[in-house]
């Protein structure tokens, strides 16, 4: 009897530690995003400072040119910011407008076999790896646009912009699309009873009411634009050039630090420090991106 | 005065219709935009590439003449490093899944891993390479091996299966987890007996569409200083002699699919080009086959559940 007692009094303590046990063990796991997160701030800043050891920040952000591997050294990086902003605005250009009236349509109008169809059809263009993507922007869509405008050079900033703009599309339009189908369908209901068309249900009732989803989904994309690499690796020419001519080739900051480490980069060297410091500017930048589109989503939240 | 309205009215809804009309033309030709892009450049793709695809080119090494180079060592780089990868990613993932949806109590350090997983997710890929460079290759003196690479790209689609583990066990409704408790599991048995057999299906979708995307990932293993010029394969994982498992392929050098793909078409010769072409023939067909897996997968789980 006592022996009994005893070992089952044993048996659920064990239990308890066992529980416990796993439940501290996935909590490491779940700390290990908190560690990739700090390991990334972390590494970018201690590299940036021993870069901006060398050279000033005052530097950094007036010189405009963007010369680290040449004699003539210079560290303004705004050839690369201009560049990294002209492919984005034009990638924008693409993917807001089409993602939307893709989404309103899918949304709205387009019967459920098509929507069923269609979404994973586009979706399958954010799975198709960036690399082909440069490939096809350098060797088909170049020589296209080249037809249209002779003076186009091999590499310019509008073809990789261009793809890129194709390459987000599903974002903007999927995450869309799922915002304006939570809007719930008595507003839509209220809206055709006032004798709206679908058009202009859709324009002025669900739209707004979506608008803090959909405004989440315009962040993503542009942070896809922002940090795209490789397409403008291969199709944007990889030169810093202070322009925001679109025609023009010109490096961006992913571009340029691709570039740099194609080369066998010593460590600890001030080359090696530079892909740290634009990495630190393009983070940033996105961040920046990513907090406006914070306040937006918060301030723009209707409220069912 | 109603038989002026009347009129009116009409022209007013002509004008409404029409505006719709021209609308789900626009929205067709845009949906056409977009399918349009993808079938030209699959159709570029296999036009440029196609004739150069041979089994010659899935079995030989990279080289300086185009029509003899092929892509054995990128493949099989590619497939240990995605074994890594898999490997580190999908046990912390889940785990990290399961955590923030059973466990976390709704407070500070639960909503700041919740905030820094969604932060995450936006950060571009090539800070990851940026992070491997500093903290695998020179930190901890991995080098520029299969194992750093493995595990940067783990780090990059972590988010991704940690966001679709939670919305798998979202989806399972809490009777299921009551019934579990009432028959006197612990919480851990609830989890490992039902709530995890459940959300299977879901969770393998979101981690085939996160390792199809890890295996076109580019910029971060260029970053971490992947070589191109791989003319030799790492030792083999599984060995004649006792004890038949070698690890001497985690620290071997390595390249990829895509990064011999951007080394070729980054030559000015119209040849190498064409084994960009064919390389990226063989990269769009297995990201493609995993998303189409991915897809199929949701399809069958959505037709056959139901709570």
């Amino acid at each position: 009897m006592t022996i009994a007692k005893k070992t089952r009094f044993s048996a659920k303590l064990l239990r308890n530690l066992r529980e416990r046990i796993i439940e501290f063990i996935l909590f490491l796991a779940a700390l290990s995003s908190v560690a990739t997160t700090i390991a990334i701030v972390g590494i970018l800043l201690y590299e940036s400072v021993k870069f901006f050891h060398q050279v000033s920040l005052w530097e950094f952000l007036t010189d405009t040119q963007w010369t680290p591997l040449f004699d003539d050294k210079h560290f303004g990086i705004w050839p690369l910011v201009a560049g990294t902003l002209t492919t984005t605005a034009v990638a924008l250009l693409v993917a807001i407008p089409l993602g939307t009236i893709i989404a309103i349509y899918l949304s709205e109008f387009a019967p459920p076999i098509v929507r069923e169809v269609v979404k994973p059809v586009l979706e399958l263009l954010a799975g198709i790896p960036t690399v082909v993507y440069g490939y096809f922007a350098l060797l088909f869509v170049t020589p296209l646009l080249q037809v249209v405008l002779p003076d186009l050079s091999g590499f310019n900033m509008l073809s990789a912009g261009l793809v890129i703009g194709m390459m987000i599309i599903p974002y903007v339009s999927s995450l869309s699309e799922d915002a304006m189908r939570a809007v719930p369908t008595h507003l839509r209901e209220g809206s055709y009873a006032t004798g709206a068309t679908r058009l202009q249900t859709a324009l002025r009732v669900v739209l707004p009411s979506a608008i803090s989803g959909i405004s989440a989904a315009y962040i993503l994309g542009i942070s896809r634009a922002v940090g795209e690499t490789m397409v403008v690796a291969i199709a944007a020419g990889g030169q810093p050039n202070l322009t925001f001519n679109p025609l023009e080739p010109a490096a961006t900051m992913t571009a340029y630090i691709v570039g740099v480490s194609l080369g066998d980069l010593p460590h600890g060297s001030l080359e090696y420090e530079t892909i740290f410091a634009v990495g630190l500017t393009l983070m940033l930048m996105t961040l920046v991106f990513n907090i406006i589109g914070y306040f937006l989503s918060k301030r723009y939240r209707e409220i069912y | 005065m109603v038989s002026q309205t009347i009129p009116y009215i009409r022209k007013i809804i002509t004008r409404n219709k029409r505006s719709q009309n021209i609308f789900s033309i626009i929205g067709l030709l845009s949906m056409l935009v977009g399918i349009i892009t993808l079938f030209a450049l699959i159709f570029d793709l296999f036009s440029d590439g196609w004739p150069r695809l041979s089994w010659q080119f899935i079995t030989s090494f990279p080289s300086r003449k185009a029509e003899q180079a092929g892509i054995l060592s990128a493949w099989v780089g590619t497939m240990l490093v995605m074994l890594v990868t898999a490997l580190a990613a999908i046990p912390i993932g889940i785990a990290s899944g399961i955590y923030l949806e059973e466990y976390a109590r709704k407070n500070w350090i639960s909503a700041l891993i919740e905030i820094n997983v969604t932060n995450l997710a936006g950060v571009p890929s090539i800070i990851y390479g940026l992070l491997a460079l500093g903290v695998f290759v020179y930190g901890l003196n991995l080098g520029q091996s299969v194992i750093t690479a493995g595990l940067t790209l783990a780090l990059l689609i972590l988010p991704v299966v940690i966001v679709t583990t939670r919305e798998a066990l979202r989806a399972i409704p809490n009777s299921i987890r009551e019934a579990a408790y009432a028959t006197g599991a612990s919480k851990w048995q609830m989890i490992w007996d039902h709530v995890l057999p459940y959300s299977t299906g879901t969770i393998l979708t979101g981690i085939i569409v996160a390792l199809a995307r890890a295996i076109g990932e580019t910029a971060p293993l260029v970053t971490i200083g992947a070589l191109t010029f791989i003319a030799f394969l790492p030792d083999s994982p599984i060995t004649g002699q006792f004890p038949f498992v070698s690890f001497a392929w985690l620290l071997a050098p390595f390249t990829v699919l895509p990064i011999q793909m951007f080394d070729w078409v980054s030559r000015p010769q119209a040849e190498f080009q064409v084994n960009a072409a064919a390389a990226g023939i063989v990269l769009i067909a297995i990201t493609l086959a995993m998303n189409a897996v991915a897809i199929y997968i949701r399809y069958r789980l959505r037709q056959k559940i139901k709570w």
